[in-house]
C-alpha cells in the first residue's frame, strides 16, 4: 500500500516538474512578443500598446484570481487590480528600460500593487510571497466583469479642464494638438491635464469603498 | 467599468516615450541639490579660510572623496531603485564596505592616538551634526520629488538610498567649513549623521514614495 501510495506521489510529482516546464516554455514564447509589442508602444505606436495591454490583462486578471484566492478573498476584486495595474503600466511606462526582459517589470508592478491592496484592505499576511516573474504568464483568464470604476463618476469629479483633455484626448480620440486648439489650452497643458486624469482614475480604484 | 474600455481610453492617442527621462531627473535633483546645500553653507557657516587659500587640502580630499564617492555610487543605486524589479544588492554591499572601512580606519586612528577627546569631539561636533541634516534637507525632498516620477517597489531601501545620498551632499557641502580633520571625527560625526539621514530615509520612505 505505501509502495502504491509512493509510486503515486512521485506520478504526481513528475507532472507537476512537467507543466513547470511548459510553463516555462510558454513564457519564453511569449515574452519575446510581450517585448517587442511594449517596445512599439514606447514608440507611440498605439495599436501595439493597445494589443500589449489586452494580453496582459488576461494573464494579470488569471495571477489575481489565483492570488485573492490564495488570501481568501473575493475573486471579483481581481478586475479591480487589473484595471489599477494596467493603468500603472500605462502611466509608468518611461520605468522600463529597454535593455531588460518585460515579463519581471510587469510582475514587479503586479506584486507590488498587489502587497499595496493587501495593506489597504488590512490583511495582516502583508507579505507576498516573491515566486518567479514567470508565475504571471503561467495564468490566464479572459473572463472580464466590471470593475468598481465608474468612468461617468471620475469624470463628475475631476476639474473640468481634466475632464475637457480625457473627453477630447482619450474618449474621442483627437490628437494633443487638435484638442489644444480646441480647448484653447497649449499643448503640454493637454498633455499634463491628461496624465493627471489618468492618475485619477487610479486614485480611484485605490480608494474606492471594500466591497 | 469593463477592461475593454479601460485599455481603449489607455491606448488612444499614445505619446512616445524619450529614454533616460528618469536619469535626467534624478541627476538634476543631485546637481541642484548639492549646489542648494553647497549655497547654503556659504550663507551660514562659510567656508573654511584654509581651503580657500589652497593649504591643507589632503584631509579636505579625503572628505570630499568620501562623500562623493557615496553620491555617484548611491546615485547610480537610484536609478536602479528607481525602477520596478531590479534591487542594486551589489551596490548596497558596496556602500556598506565603504562605511566599514571608514569605521575601521577611524578606529585604529583612535589607538595610535594619546589625545582621544580632540580627535573625536574636534572643535565643532555641535556645529557639524546641526549643519549636515540641515544642508541634507532640500536634496532630499528634491531626490523624493525626482524618484516619484518613477516606480520604485522597495520603498524602504530606495527611501535610505535617497537619505543616504542627501546626507553625504550635506556632508560634502559642510567638508567646505569643517576645520576638524581627524579619522575618528570623520568616521563617527559624518559616518554617523549620513547614516542618521539613511535611517530617516527608510523611516519615511514608504510614505513619501508610495504610488
Amino acid at each position: 500500500m505505501a509502495a502504491i501510495r509512493k509510486v503515486h506521489r512521485r506520478g504526481r510529482f513528475k507532472c507537476n516538474q512537467l507543466r513547470r516546464i511548459a510553463e516555462l516554455m510558454d513564457v519564453r514564447s511569449i515574452e519575446p512578443e510581450l517585448r517587442s509589442l511594449m517596445v512599439a508602444g514606447l514608440e507611440g505606436d498605439a495599436a501595439a500598446h493597445k494589443m500589449l495591454l489586452e494580453k496582459l490583462s488576461v494573464q494579470l486578471r488569471g495571477y489575481f484570481k489565483a492570488q485573492l484566492g490564495r488570501y481568501g478573498r473575493d475573486p471579483v476584486e481581481a478586475e479591480d487590480l487589473v484595471q489599477e495595474v494596467l493603468i500603472a503600466v500605462h502611466t509608468r511606462r518611461h520605468t522600463y528600460d529597454r535593455s531588460q526582459l518585460l515579463t519581471p517589470w510587469v510582475y514587479a508592478i503586479a506584486r507590488y500593487k498587489f502587497s499595496d491592496y493587501l495593506r489597504r484592505s488590512k490583511i495582516s499576511r502583508t507579505d507576498v510571497p516573491i515566486e518567479d516573474a514567470e508565475a504571471l504568464t503561467a495564468y490566464n483568464d479572459s473572463a472580464q466583469v466590471e470593475s468598481n470604476l465608474d468612468l461617468d463618476k471620475l469624470l463628475a469629479g475631476i476639474s473640468p479642464k481634466t475632464r475637457q483633455a480625457i473627453q477630447y484626448v482619450k474618449l474621442e480620440g483627437l490628437s494633443v494638438s487638435e484638442a489644444a486648439a480646441r480647448s484653447g489650452m497649449s499643448e503640454s497643458a493637454v498633455k499634463v491635464a491628461v496624465h493627471r486624469g489618468l492618475k485619477a482614475l487610479a486614485t480611484m480604484i485605490t480608494k474606492k469603498e471594500p466591497r | 467599468m469593463r477592461t475593454d474600455k479601460l485599455i481603449d481610453i489607455l491606448s488612444t492617442n499614445v505619446e512616445p516615450v524619450k529614454p533616460g527621462l528618469l536619469e535626467k531627473t534624478l541627476a538634476w535633483a543631485v546637481v541642484v541639490g548639492g549646489t542648494t546645500a553647497f549655497c547654503l553653507m556659504l550663507a551660514t557657516v562659510g567656508a573654511r579660510r584654509e581651503i580657500l587659500n589652497g593649504s591643507e587640502l589632503g584631509f579636505f580630499a579625503l572628505k570630499i572623496g568620501w562623500t562623493l564617492s557615496l553620491i555617484l555610487i548611491g546615485y547610480l543605486l537610484l536609478t536602479k531603485l528607481i525602477r520596478p524589479v531590479q534591487t542594486g544588492r551589489k551596490l548596497v554591499a558596496v556602500i556598506s564596505f565603504s562605511f566599514l572601512a571608514v569605521a575601521v580606519a577611524g578606529a585604529v586612528a583612535l589607538i595610535g592616538s594619546a589625545d582621544r577627546r580632540i580627535i573625536i569631539l574636534g572643535t565643532q561636533w555641535v556645529t557639524c551634526a546641526l549643519c549636515i541634516p540641515l544642508f541634507a534637507t532640500v536634496p532630499f525632498i528634491l531626490l523624493i520629488w525626482a524618484l516619484r516620477k518613477g516606480a520604485p517597489t522597495n520603498l524602504k531601501r530606495t527611501g535610505a538610498i535617497a537619505g543616504l545620498v542627501a546626507g553625504a551632499l550635506g556632508a560634502m557641502a559642510y567638508a567646505f567649513h569643517c576645520p576638524d580633520d581627524f579619522l575618528p571625527f570623520l568616521a563617527i560625526w559624518y559616518g554617523g549623521l549620513i547614516a542618521l539621514c539613511a535611517f530617516i530615509g527608510a523611516k519615511f520612505g514608504p510614505r513619501l514614495l508610495r504610488w
